[in-house]
């Protein structure tokens, strides 16, 4: 399916809610076009391009709920799948949980889609990957990455006269180099809704530069060291605390936001005072979905701020049944930074620990959301405000609450992609004094 | 669909989100019924000539096709509440090809012949492109036509078949056990996975597959509302290659230790009662002295351990480098194979990879490049002896035939190098978990899957666990929490010094390992006996936010 106009998706969703008999009915429709170039050794390996659409139908009798979807859209395959929601929705239990569907919003238009990256050519994209090709051919190092691009939209409608629309587009871009005798490897990633922010060159003579100066790492003992996380390393931490605002884990008990006793530590003060933490789906530099995927608005919401918790995020459900406003979880979250840049934060740090990358992030215990995970492609020893020489790879055992205690310095805010969950977020490098390092690892 | 979605739709929250990362074909909700149909393999013939044919006349050297439906069934419920029942399907046809020496491929959800003849041409088309940015042409292993075959999963009962009144009765009485024996919540859930799968090559196969896969899982959680602390007693059910009967438990299917322990089949029921109960001990427990101990690992534990310790290292795709930017390297680079002398593990350490163990995640007719599977040696009295490979990088190891790891998880995903099921074979010497017990002066009994996290190139690895007793002078010494062993793969297969029989040998399974840009995910078993490790460091995982 193409993409289709604010006006076509309406008609369309119209037309689908015009065959409904239940109580309720909602329906959406994504349909996305991706396209990707995978590289390695230095030459391409896999490629492809696929488009696929979805219509979901909600039918809702009652507190019984039937979901079904179907990927053809003639009348008849459209009247054919209302009727299998509504049949499922009549064999479903009641759940005692189900809200009504919301009523009708408004959305201001989201900004996430741009034309360039919609129009993107299999020439270009190859275009791209050659010259990411050529920087680590020239420097006879190995590059291996991935380039991928989406053109989206999503539409929803329901009975109630409810109606949402967003395009988007997003390419993403990460590459590794290594040295020819792979002792040495560099990583650096990117994220852009329009394609021609994206500097596959420059981004892949940052991860050449690594790679080089990363060779023949000397090991030094594992230990508390303070640690400068680039944004790419700072986001694999950070997003777990992104993903673990619900309020309803919180209350009941099993959360690192849960207090002793019962109730959540919203409006306690977590972290240091100078973590500031929001989601803005209208931000020019980070824009997201307008509306949540039940239909609710995304606003711009303070999640941490000064330090202290300032919002958690709630289903309809749990709103509802604690009698608080039903703030949906953010689609991507911005940390406040600093004016430094990354060579400013070295050049302040008397001892310390560069880190580029961050990998094999896992959760070690939910309570104190204590996390381990290695460091990689880029590790350097800092000495009187200059990096001095490579150090082999630490598997760490760190909170990132802990941590955000530990802050010494925010450097500047740049867009950067997590390499765990893909998502992109405005971040800054982070300074952190006493960060924990457990084991030292041999890998490259 | 975002993973996120699928979460929304399932109904699940944060809690469980973070085990469902990777499930395969998340595609769209059909009701129950649709799911008893299959596709006539007469028109699926059809089709896959039609992306064949296309693909040569546009001057495809070689092409394979996929037409692929992906049926998932997911019950989900919560204390008393069903969460949700969702079915989801995706169907559509992939076609992969070789033009001007390099590989394409498209994928379409219109399985209408202009569709499929157009995708087949942006495949050729890709190909062409990307071509001029190869440094040498695919060099495809041989690989002859099977004609037209087929190949089923051995099931019993099939899952899809039972009634959901049945399921969400199991999983409730699940619940209602677990809450009853202390647990504070309980996410219980029966994830269902059936494949029709059919492969078609210009080679000359025509290959119809049915595979079918269940994982019936549960998370406790037990609160101390006082100190507000909190634990967690997950399942210790293995996701199985079967049908429904591997909730049809036998006695001789139990093994019975500290808990009761399952081979092949499995007491749901009876494993929540004792989850319930192991949640309010854990909270009780010792907390672990750090140090160096001898491990005692279960099956259900050490699968984990080996999936990410032997298995990914032995992908010769990643120790080629070509997942350098994502998952990364392998330290069993080429020459330590070509030595045939470096010591992964002790001599008793012996290694198989295997597609055909009945009853395996792995378990498959022919993989997805039309190569029929087969079992072979890994690691050979501790000596590393062959990797895991696909047609297009046979030749690198000397091989002139691919050993049929090939593998995509959905019609939509181009296939590559996935893992077979690694197995861990068992000791030679009649051995009982509780003879292995006897011998340990200081050590720690691991039982049941935890945290885990391995580097790049699968050196350095820290496992967490469900279970853990202390073992003081042969003899289990009561409960310990906050335990996380760190070792070298190297070492750590080197310090293993005993392995029970086979009478111990059980199956653990990953249901959704993740490899590859995109992200695909793959389903694999693996099987070992308990075992002894001697002298690994175990840390203290316990911290405070304040």
């Amino acid at each position: 399916m193409a993409i289709l106009t604010k006006d076509e998706a309406h008609a369309l969703l119209k037309k689908v809610l015009s065959y409904s008999k239940a109580d309720e009915c909602e329906v959406n429709l994504n349909s996305n076009d991706s396209a990707n170039i995978r590289y390695a050794r230095n030459s391409v390996s896999t490629s492809g391009k696929v488009t696929q659409s979805q219509l979901v139908v909600s039918s809702a009798f009652g507190k019984k709920l039937g979901i079904a979807t179907i990927n053809e859209f003639d009348d008849a395959s459209l009247e054919k799948v209302v009727r299998r929601s509504e049949e499922l929705a009549k064999l479903a239990p009641e759940n005692p949980e189900y809200v009504p569907f919301l009523g009708p919003q408004t959305y201001p238009d989201s900004m996430m889609y741009v034309q360039s990256t919609a129009d993107i050519t299999p020439k270009l994209r190859a275009d791209l990957v050659a010259q990411s090709l050529n920087v680590a051919k020239n420097a006879k190092a190995v590059a291996a990455g991935f380039l991928e691009d989406n053109t989206s939209f999503n539409a929803m409608m329901n009975s109630k006269g409810l109606f949402a629309y967003n395009t988007s587009t997003n390419t993403n871009f990460s590459v590794t180099v290594r040295t020819e005798d792979g002792k040495g490897s560099g990583y650096a990633t990117r994220g852009y809704n329009d394609i021609r922010k994206l500097d596959t060159k420059k981004t892949t003579e940052i991860a050449t530069e690594k790679a080089v100066k990363s060779a023949n790492a000397k090991g030094i003992e594992p230990g508390k060291y303070t640690v400068i996380l680039e944004p790419a390393a700072a986001a694999v931490l950070l997003e777990r605390i992104f993903f673990g605002l619900d309020a309803r884990e919180a209350d009941e008990g099993r959360s690192f936001l849960s207090k002793a006793g019962g109730g959540t530590r919203l409006g306690e003060k977590l972290v240091d005072e100078r973590v500031n933490i929001y989601s803005d789906p209208m931000h020019p530099d980070l824009p997201t979905s307008t509306w949540s995927g039940d239909g609710r608005l995304q606003e711009k919401i303070s999640w941490i701020e000064k330090g202290v918790i300032k919002n958690l995020s709630y289903s309809r459900y749990w709103a509802e049944k604690k009698g608080v406003k039903a703030v949906p979880g953010p689609d991507a979250a911005i940390m406040e930074g600093g004016t430094k840049s990354l060579e400013e934060l070295i050049a302040g740090t008397k001892k310390g620990v560069l880190v580029t990358r961050l990998w094999y992030i896992r959760d070690v215990d939910p309570q104190s959301l204590l996390l381990t995970g290695l460091t990689r492609d880029g590790t350097f020893y800092i000495e009187n405000g200059k990096i001095q020489y490579p150090i082999k790879n630490f598997r760490f055992n760190e909170s990132p609450i802990i941590m955000l205690n530990n802050l010494e310095e925010l450097g500047k805010v740049e867009r950067t992609v997590s390499v765990e969950s893909n998502q992109n977020y405005l971040l800054p490098p982070l300074k952190i004094r006493d960060f924990t390092f457990s084991s030292l690892s041999d890998a490259v | 669909m975002k993973r996120r979605d699928f979460i929304y739709l399932t109904g699940m929250g944060a809690s469980g989100a973070a085990l469902l990362s990777g499930i395969p074909g998340m595609g769209k909700s059909i009701p129950p019924e649709k799911v008893l149909e299959t596709v006539d393999v007469a028109l699926k013939k059809q089709l896959a000539d039609v992306a064949l044919n296309a693909a040569r006349s546009k001057g495809a050297t070689y092409s394979d096709v996929r037409i692929g439906r992906y049926l998932n069934q997911f019950v989900v419920t919560r204390e008393e509440k069903v969460q949700n029942i969702v079915n989801t399907e995706s169907y559509g046809l992939g076609v992969r090809v070789i033009a001007n020496g390099g590989w394409g491929f498209a994928a379409t959800d219109k399985l209408d012949k202009d569709s499929i003849a157009k995708a087949a041409e942006t495949a050729v088309a890709i190909a062409k492109e990307n071509s001029k940015l190869l440094t040498e042409p695919v060099q495809l292993a041989p690989q002859k036509g099977y004609g037209e075959v087929s190949w089923k999963t051995p099931i019993q009962k099939n899952a899809f078949e039972v009634p959901i009144k049945e399921k969400v009765d199991l999983l409730l009485g699940v619940n209602d056990a677990a809450m009853k024996s202390g647990a504070s919540y309980i996410t219980s859930l029966l994830f269902l996975i059936n494949e029709q799968k059919y492969f078609a090559s210009t080679d000359g196969s025509y290959i119809d597959q049915d595979v079918h896969r269940i994982w019936p899982a549960f998370f406790i959680t037990k609160i101390d509302a006082t100190t507000g602390k909190f634990e967690t007693r997950n399942t210790l059910s293995a996701p199985m290659g079967m049908g429904y009967e591997y909730l049809d438990w036998r006695p001789q299917d139990k093994i019975q230790s500290v808990t009761t322990l399952y081979k092949g089949r499995y007491d749901m029921l009876e494993d929540a009662k004792s989850g319930g109960v192991q949640a309010g001990e854990k909270l009780k427990a010792k907390s672990v002295e750090p140090g160096k101990y001898d491990l005692i690992l279960d099956p259900s534990h050490l699968w984990l351990t080996i999936h990410e310790s032997v298995g990914h290292p032995t992908e010769l795709d990643r120790v080629l480098g070509y997942e350098a930017n994502f998952a990364g390297t392998s330290f069993l680079t080429l020459d330590k194979w070509q030595s045939k002398k470096f010591n992964f593990g002790s001599k008793i350490v012996n290694f198989v990879a295997d597609k055909t163990q009945v009853g395996s995640l792995g378990a498959v007719g022919y993989d997805d490049e039309g190569v029929q599977c087969g079992k072979w040696d890994l690691i050979k009295d501790g000596i590393l002896v062959n990797y895991q490979t696909i047609r297009d990088q046979a030749h690198i190891i000397g091989l002139n035939a691919s050993q049929g790891c090939c593998y995509a998880d959905n019609w939509s995903s181009v296939q590559f190098q996935r893992m077979p099921n690694v197995s861990l074979q068992p000791g030679k010497q009649k051995k009982s978990i509780d003879d292995l017990i006897k011998g340990v002066e200081k050590g720690i009994y691991i039982i049941g899957d935890g945290s885990f996290s391995i580097d790049q190139q699968r050196y350095n690895f820290q496992f967490g666990g469900q279970l853990f007793y202390e073992i003081k002078n042969g003899k289990i010494a009561g409960m310990l929490k906050d335990v996380a062993y760190q070792a070298n793969s190297q070492e750590f297969w080197n310090s293993c010094v005993e392995i029970a029989d086979e009478s111990d040998y059980r199956l653990g399974g990953a249901f959704g390992d993740g490899k590859g840009q995109p992200p695909q995910s793959n389903s694999v078993s693996h099987g070992a006996a308990t075992a002894r490790f001697n002298s690994v460091n175990v840390i203290n995982t316990s911290r405070n936010i304040g």
